[in-house]
């Protein structure tokens, strides 16, 4: 990886684009990368906007907040794109040149024709995974929706090894508690009562990723 | 029950080998508290402040802190903090935005009364209109209530501000409560290299008889009596008393300098000396202005950069010297009403140099481009004059 990677997840609250940040971020970090992880949320209630944003590079990374001009955006429910549910309007806006688009749909979602035409213009290339059926399919819950998602990034690039990316979920869900918000440790509480061992939970995890990136399209925008 | 050592600051501060890690700058605020051997937090949520005081109040759990409670709203924290500190205890608590101005008329009675309290501010909008996301305009509101104000960068900053805060703030010729402040969110709750020192160590603990005061005492006369004939100008002596005190508190902060300057390296850090244009930076802003300083070397511009680290006492003259030399300064923010610009012009001659921009606010990212957009703004207006257009 030469260049700098700059993603921005944009999702609904409780769909879990924090924690993915998060699990993505850890992975990178012990492949020995530069990394810095953060989200940005309002008022903590399910269905709000929420996003957060990786960063990932060789060099040092000073920059904070969000990922104004990212090269990857994904995209956690239909409704940040058909309700407007996110921090920019468009939801690609400051997409680079070529960037990757990921969205969670099963089938491709209505854009209008300036946003085909504009993201046409920038040789954007789009892809849709299922993450929610792949989820509720492999681990019976959309709690994995999250996992999915990154199943699905890494079905177009692998960002870390597949060894760290099951290292950071572990010590996401395996060891002590992680406190990023009331409303977070709750729904880890959720999550993992869905499984009876946390060995399970992150086997069927590992399953969601290897199965959303085989259920992985991409879109022509022509 | 935790088991640790007591270490000399020096050796726990700078020569015990550091550890890294991948965390929160809410969990680098419980990193710094664990070891900080704090006697009493007492917590009130807000966002972006609310994980690290939960993280706190788990430190409570596991034996680190001898005592923590939630209390009723900010002010009741503060009060209740500012009678455990006159009871002698070495404590800690952290609010953010509203809850700062909430809490607003405790700051300076801690000062007042000479209290070493360590508080952490995660900075946020203050509803102004209403806003949870990061900006410090709260640090402009507090910058005479007679505390000492640290502004941390990132999670590092952030942990080794709030430990050397301690320090700073229990020397005797010092004895004032300290702020430790960073962006909330761009620091709180970015996930970063923190490099730790052994968790199996602690700062030895607050002895209440370095206070040049007395500590509140219910059990020994007199310091059962309180100061109050501070509080009114009932007579010559208190009236004279007040006010002499109140100069003993600059001064206190005056004389902080010196431990700020051994801890801290400095008041303020500077990159790039001998650039004719330098940046003037403190909390997120100085990483934001680190981006902009390599997108100009990156067309040939070399840029400076100053990262002021106390806002109180401020490097006036640490300032000046460093620009003395410099055409143009630039001063960018995150707040509206871009109180380090007036600060740093405050504080320099010719201060038609020091531009005051760009002021980012309600929790807008600041793009480290807009950064260079106003320093090449800035030379083009100066090209323009000089030319007489």
């Amino acid at each position: 990886m030469s260049e700098k990677i700059s993603i921005r997840m944009s999702g609904l609250g409780g769909q879990g684009a924090v924690t993915a940040a998060h699990i993505l971020g850890a992975a990178a970090y012990r492949d020995s990368l530069q990394v810095t992880v953060n989200p940005f949320f309002g008022a903590e209630k399910r269905l709000a906007p929420a996003e957060s944003y990786v960063r990932i590079s060789r060099e040092p990374i000073f920059e904070r907040g969000e990922v104004l001009y990212p090269n990857i955006i994904m995209i956690f429910h239909p409704h940040v794109i058909t309700m407007g549910k996110c921090y920019t309007m468009p939801f690609f806006d400051g997409l680079q040149e070529g960037g990757t688009i990921l969205i969670n749909s099963a089938t491709p979602l209505p854009l209008t024709k300036e946003d085909r035409h504009n993201l046409t213009e920038r040789k954007a290339k789009i892809y849709y995974v299922p993450a929610t059926e792949v989820a509720m399919q492999v681990s019976g819950t959309e709690l994995s929706t999250n996992i999915a998602m990154l199943g699905g990034l890494y079905g177009i690039r692998p960002l870390t090894s597949m060894k760290a990316l099951e290292e950071s979920m572990v010590e996401r869900f395996g060891g002590g508690k992680f406190v990023a918000s009331a409303t977070t440790a709750a729904l880890d509480d959720a999550v993992k009562e869905k499984f009876g061992k946390v060995s399970q939970m992150i086997e069927k995890n590992m399953e969601v990723i290897r199965k959303a990136g085989e259920s992985l399209t991409e879109h022509s925008l022509s | 029950m935790s088991r640790q050592q007591i270490a000399d600051p020096q050796h726990l501060l700078f020569e015990a080998p550091r550890h890294q890690s991948f965390i929160t700058g809410s969990e680098a605020v419980a990193e710094a508290v664990k070891r900080a051997n704090v006697d009493m937090a007492i917590a009130y949520p807000i966002t972006p402040q609310s994980e690290s005081m939960h993280l706190v109040g788990e430190l409570y759990e596991q034996g680190y802190i001898k005592d923590f409670y939630r209390a009723e709203n900010e002010f009741a924290v503060m009060a209740a903090i500012h009678g455990a500190s006159l009871g002698g205890g070495r404590v800690f608590t952290a609010t953010s935005g509203p809850g700062t101005l909430r809490a607003m008329e405790m700051f300076p009675v801690w000062a007042g009364a000479r209290q070493p309290i360590v508080c952490a501010f995660m900075c946020r909008g203050v509803s102004l209109p209403p806003s949870i996301q990061p900006e410090n305009i709260e640090m402009g509101m507090l910058l005479d209530t007679g505390m000492l104000m640290l502004h941390a960068e990132d999670g590092q900053d952030f942990h080794d501000m709030i430990l050397k805060g301690f320090v700073v703030a229990e020397q005797p010729d010092v004895h004032l409560p300290v702020g430790v402040f960073v962006d909330g969110f761009f620091a709180t709750h970015t996930k970063d290299r923190v490099m730790l020192p052994p968790a199996d160590l602690k700062l030895p603990p607050y002895d209440p008889r370095s206070a040049p005061v007395p500590t509140f005492d219910m059990e020994t006369p007199p310091m059962r009596v309180t100061r109050d004939p501070l509080l009114n100008k009932s007579n010559f002596i208190s009236g004279s008393a007040n006010a002499s005190w109140h100069q003993e508190i600059l001064a206190a902060a005056e004389r902080s300098r010196r431990h700020l300057r051994k801890c801290l390296g400095g008041l303020l850090e500077v990159q790039n000396p001998g650039a004719k244009i330098m940046i003037v930076a403190s909390g997120t802003a100085v990483s934001q202005s680190r981006e902009a300083l390599r997108l100009l070397r990156a067309e040939g511009m070399e840029v400076g950069l100053i990262k002021i680290k106390s806002i109180r006492p401020f490097p006036e003259a640490e300032l000046a010297e460093a620009t003395d030399h410099a055409d143009l300064i630039v001063v960018p923010e995150f707040n509206a009403g871009g109180w380090l610009g007036r600060e740093v012009k405050a504080a320099l001659d010719n201060n038609r140099r020091v531009i005051s921009a760009p002021r980012i606010f309600g929790g807008m990212s600041m793009p480290p481009g807009l950064i260079v957009e106003t320093i090449k703004g800035a030379m083009g207006t100066k090209k323009r004059t000089a030319a007489g257009v």
